[in-house]
């Protein structure tokens, strides 16, 4: 009889102590983003969509080979030796035409695994994440763009003329390496249009 | 419907006095019913939401205040399906009975003075008698959908509503006996005078209990969490309404919803000193000569409704058998002997009108929930603190 009485205040009691708990949750701050007009400030070095700076890529095709999906497709033609040395930002020389490059973002498994093995580090991946479209081919982006700026003067300087001051050479290579992963893409973090639709 | 009656003038015929007096209430209060679910889904929502520190609906209207009323156009354009092997005339006279139900009831609740449709001198027995309508339309509508889970929630349902039928009418026939009417008007006017001669506050160890019991019981009426096993969307589908869609749903929804506030609104009329102000004297009673009645009816109703809301996300579901042991092993024998005691206070003459303490514990209760709710709400606001300082860190 008594353990009734206790079970049944108990009960009581219980049902009060969880509404407390409610009622404290009535006026706890809110976790809800609404999403269109807040956006969640993704981290500067999350997988988001892959982006190529076209200007720097020397067409090696190193990021297609790494890629375990096959979602890069690169096709370079060889460059004419008697035109005007290009390099890329790093100071490699670029080689090769590159006349397409193109990342189909719908197959892209975001593993970041292209972005290692390049020497001039203009594939990477951003944190812009909105890119759903209504169509699937809109996910084929064409990173090739007929009117590229190339820099036509190495940035980097070219070891031969500058050899009489022997420990300068190894110390150029480091100096003017741009971080990969940028939080803002180099031409403002505007999605890279497809240019070749 | 006397109130109505008179503002007709005596050179009418008769029949359509009666006629008109009569449609206005049926129709104030079909729109009430119709329109109190639009307001008591987006509460409801946006209480859910608050309870699990979501924002709830935010996106129709401002605040989100008029997704409710889209959905209610949804519902009514959408199709109404009838599943293969239904028994269409049940299929279709069930939500209708369920409604009525739940609107019937509304009839008799004292919205103020005179502004109540009809002052049965049985008015109680005639709301338990009308509210176990909507049990016979459950039971219709889970035989005629030819759905097993269907009619799993209206047996459930069934077996529910009888066995909390049992503690609700006991507490009823405590009040009954101090009051000594069955009229709910009688039951209000008894009340008159302020917080202390509530029913609430009557008896006072005896009375609270009643008033808890008799909600808990109206809680289980009314289907809702922890008692809504009926439609438990994790046992059975969606229960007794599994198989309907469209506007049939809308009105399975709307008894529900006008339920919650009939049973509100006679807990409030029974406890809560129905449409009397709390403070004593007729203070905010009327401002001027317009009745602050109904105004104040609604919002204890109103009250009622919420905890029904905040219980609901408060507590999980109860399983079947826990559910009759409530009912059965534990209301029904407190408000057996609450009646017991309710009678034989009545017969002593030192206690026919309370205890000597009861003008005190009114003022006292109340302080005591007042502070508890600061309290809360300062504890809330501390913790909400703590919060920005646990995430700032």
């Amino acid at each position: 009889m008594i353990q009734w009485f206790k079970d049944v205040w108990e009960g009581f009691w219980t049902v009060l102590v969880g509404m407390k708990i409610t009622w404290r949750h009535l006026f706890t701050q809110k976790v809800t983003l609404q999403y269109p007009e807040e956006k969640w400030q993704l981290p500067p070095k999350s997988r988001m969509r892959l982006f190529m700076k076209y200007e720097d890529c020397i067409g090696c095709g190193q990021c297609a080979r790494a890629c375990p999906v096959q979602c890069i497709y690169i096709k370079a033609d060889k460059r004419d030796p008697k035109a005007t040395p290009i390099f890329a930002a790093n100071g490699q020389p670029i080689k090769l035409d590159v006349t397409v490059f193109d990342i189909d973002m719908s197959l892209c498994c975001y593993c970041n695994l292209c972005t290692y093995p390049c020497p001039t580090d203009c594939i990477y991946m951003t944190p812009e994440y909105e890119f759903a479209t209504t169509d699937l081919t809109n996910h084929l982006y064409h990173f090739a763009k007929t009117g590229a700026k190339f820099l036509t003067v190495n940035p980097k300087a070219p070891a031969k003329p500058a050899a009489p001051p022997a420990g300068a050479a190894p110390a150029a290579p480091a100096t003017p390496k741009p971080a990969p992963p940028t939080p803002a893409p180099p031409n403002g973090g505007t999605p890279p249009a497809p240019a070749g639709a | 419907m006397d109130l109505f009656f008179r503002l007709f003038p005596e050179a009418w015929p008769d029949w359509l006095r009666v006629a008109l007096s009569a449609a206005i209430p049926a129709v104030l209060l079909l729109t009430f019913m119709a329109v109190g679910p639009i307001v008591y889904v987006y509460a409801e929502r946006k209480i859910a939401g608050f309870m699990q520190d979501r924002l709830g609906p935010t996106r129709v209207g401002p605040y989100g205040l008029l997704q409710t009323v889209a959905d209610a156009i949804k519902l009514m354009f959408k199709e109404a399906i009838y599943p293969t092997g239904v028994d269409k005339k049940l299929f279709l006279i069930a939500p209708c009975l369920v409604v009525l139900g739940a609107f019937l009831a509304m009839v008799v609740i004292p919205f103020g003075g005179k502004a109540q449709v009809a002052d049965l001198n049985v008015g109680l027995f005639y709301v338990i008698a009308v509210s176990s309508l909507s049990t016979v339309g459950l039971i219709m509508a889970g035989w005629a959908s030819n759905n097993k889970y269907a009619l799993f929630g209206a047996m459930r349902s069934a077996a529910q509503i009888v066995s909390y039928e049992i503690p609700a009418v006991m507490i009823l026939l405590g009040i009954v006996m101090i009051v000594g009417s069955l009229s709910l008007q009688d039951i209000v006017l008894y009340q008159e005078g302020g917080l202390t001669h509530w029913l609430l506050f009557r008896y006072f160890p005896i009375m609270p209990i009643a008033f808890v019991i008799f909600f808990t019981a109206g809680l289980a009426e009314c289907n809702r969490t922890p008692f809504d096993i009926p439609e438990a969307e994790s046992e059975l589908v969606a229960g007794f309404h599994t198989e309907y869609s469209g506007f049939f749903f809308a009105m399975f929804f709307m008894a529900e919803y006008t339920e919650m506030f009939v049973i509100s609104s006679v807990a409030s009329v029974l406890f809560l000193g129905g449409y009397w102000s709390p403070l004593p004297n007729h203070i905010l009673q009327h401002i001027g000569p317009i009745g602050l009645g109904p105004l104040w009816l609604i919002a204890k109703a109103w009250f009622l409704v919420f905890v029904m809301m905040w219980l609901r996300w408060t507590l999980p579901r109860l399983r079947v058998d826990q559910l009759m042991y409530v009912a059965w092993k534990v209301l029904l024998p407190i408000s057996m002997v609450l009646v017991v005691l309710v009678g034989g206070l009545l017969m002593i003459p030192a206690t026919r009108n309370g205890f000597p303490w009861d003008r005190w514990v009114g003022w006292i209760f109340t302080l005591v929930i007042f502070g508890a709710l600061i309290a809360w709400m300062a504890g809330a606001r501390l913790s909400k603190k703590r919060r920005v300082q646990d995430l700032a860190a």
